[in-house]
């Protein structure tokens, strides 16, 4: 699998995704600068990670989903080439209209930065087909703005459509309806704020994030 | 010339940083706040050729997030 990581300024999970994908696929992803205008010949994976790119100015990913790189995402994912945003990657792919709705301020205002428990939603698609439908899993979240929020309508098309893929279990941020993730309407688009690449081994205390690689794996290769 | 841009959350979007400000205020005396709602003001300071609908796309390509936003334009001299 030829997958590409994308580096904005202030990114700071890029290395761990990037550790992650190499773990699992055993290929070393290519780290993309923002400033670039195109993506390696052949991307059959790209993953936007968390961090606070451009220091989360005017709003949290505002800034990156306006970046050069992003302009060969969104041509990309309109090929159906697979796309993951965790945490500030999330709110990239919302800003940049990849997905719908938007992270706000976690309810609580404070930064939530624990492991969560999630129900896998949709365990049909690229990104979640290593989980059983309904199965529970752990995954940490390390974040200030995960709150998601989208119109009555949208989120009943969310869920009628089987594109929420993750949903908290229990109280994190005062998201709508508990939504952890989101996939887009072709589902090769997949946000979350969870972050899988902080499960993965044991060392992590629990592996629960690297089925979602290995299925991804399994999906694209 | 100048124009100010006011990008407020839409109605009905919960504010929980206005929410701590209400809080804030009340715990400092100060009673009868029946809401507090925090936006953002952005100044932009323009070349006097620049068209309304320009300011306005500006708005809603970047400064504002119209899913959860609103935005009012004021132009100044």
């Amino acid at each position: 699998m030829k997958s590409a990581v994308l580096v904005f300024p202030g990114s700071n999970c890029d290395r761990d995704l990037a550790v992650a994908i190499k773990a699992v696929t055993g290929r070393a992803p290519a780290m993309v600068w923002h400033r670039e205008a195109e993506l390696p010949e052949g991307t059959d994976l790209i993953a936007i990670p968390g961090g606070f790119s451009y220091g989360d100015y005017l709003r949290s990913g505002a800034m990156a989903a306006r970046s050069p790189i992003m302009r060969a995402v969104v041509d990309a994912a309109g090929k159906g080439v697979p796309v993951l945003g965790v945490c500030n990657g999330f709110q990239v792919l919302t800003e940049a209209g990849l997905l719908p709705g938007a992270l706000m301020r976690n309810a609580g205002l404070h930064f939530v930065c624990r492991p969560v428990g999630l129900r896998v939603e949709n365990s049909q698609s690229i990104f979640t087909n290593g989980y059983s439908a309904s199965e529970e899993i752990t995954i940490p979240v390390a974040h200030h703005d995960g709150n998601y929020q989208a119109d009555a309508e949208t989120l009943d098309r969310l869920q009628g459509e089987g594109r929420v893929a993750f949903r908290y279990t229990g109280e994190v941020n005062g998201s709508a309806r508990s939504i952890a993730g989101i996939l887009n309407d072709a589902g090769n688009v997949l946000g979350m704020m969870p972050h899988p690449e902080r499960a993965l081994e044991a060392a992590h205390g629990n592996t629960d994030g690297r089925r979602l690689f290995e299925g991804l794996l399994e999906a694209v290769a | 010339m100048k124009a100010r841009v006011f990008v407020t959350l839409k109605p009905g979007v919960l504010d929980p940083q206005g929410k701590a400000i209400h809080h804030a205020l009340e715990g400092l005396g100060f009673g009868g706040v029946a809401d507090v709602r925090a936006g953002k003001l952005i100044e932009l300071d323009l070349v006097d050729e620049t068209s309304d609908a320009d300011i306005e796309a500006m708005c809603r390509k970047l400064l504002a997030n119209t899913v959860i936003e609103n935005f009012k334009i004021e132009k100044a001299a």
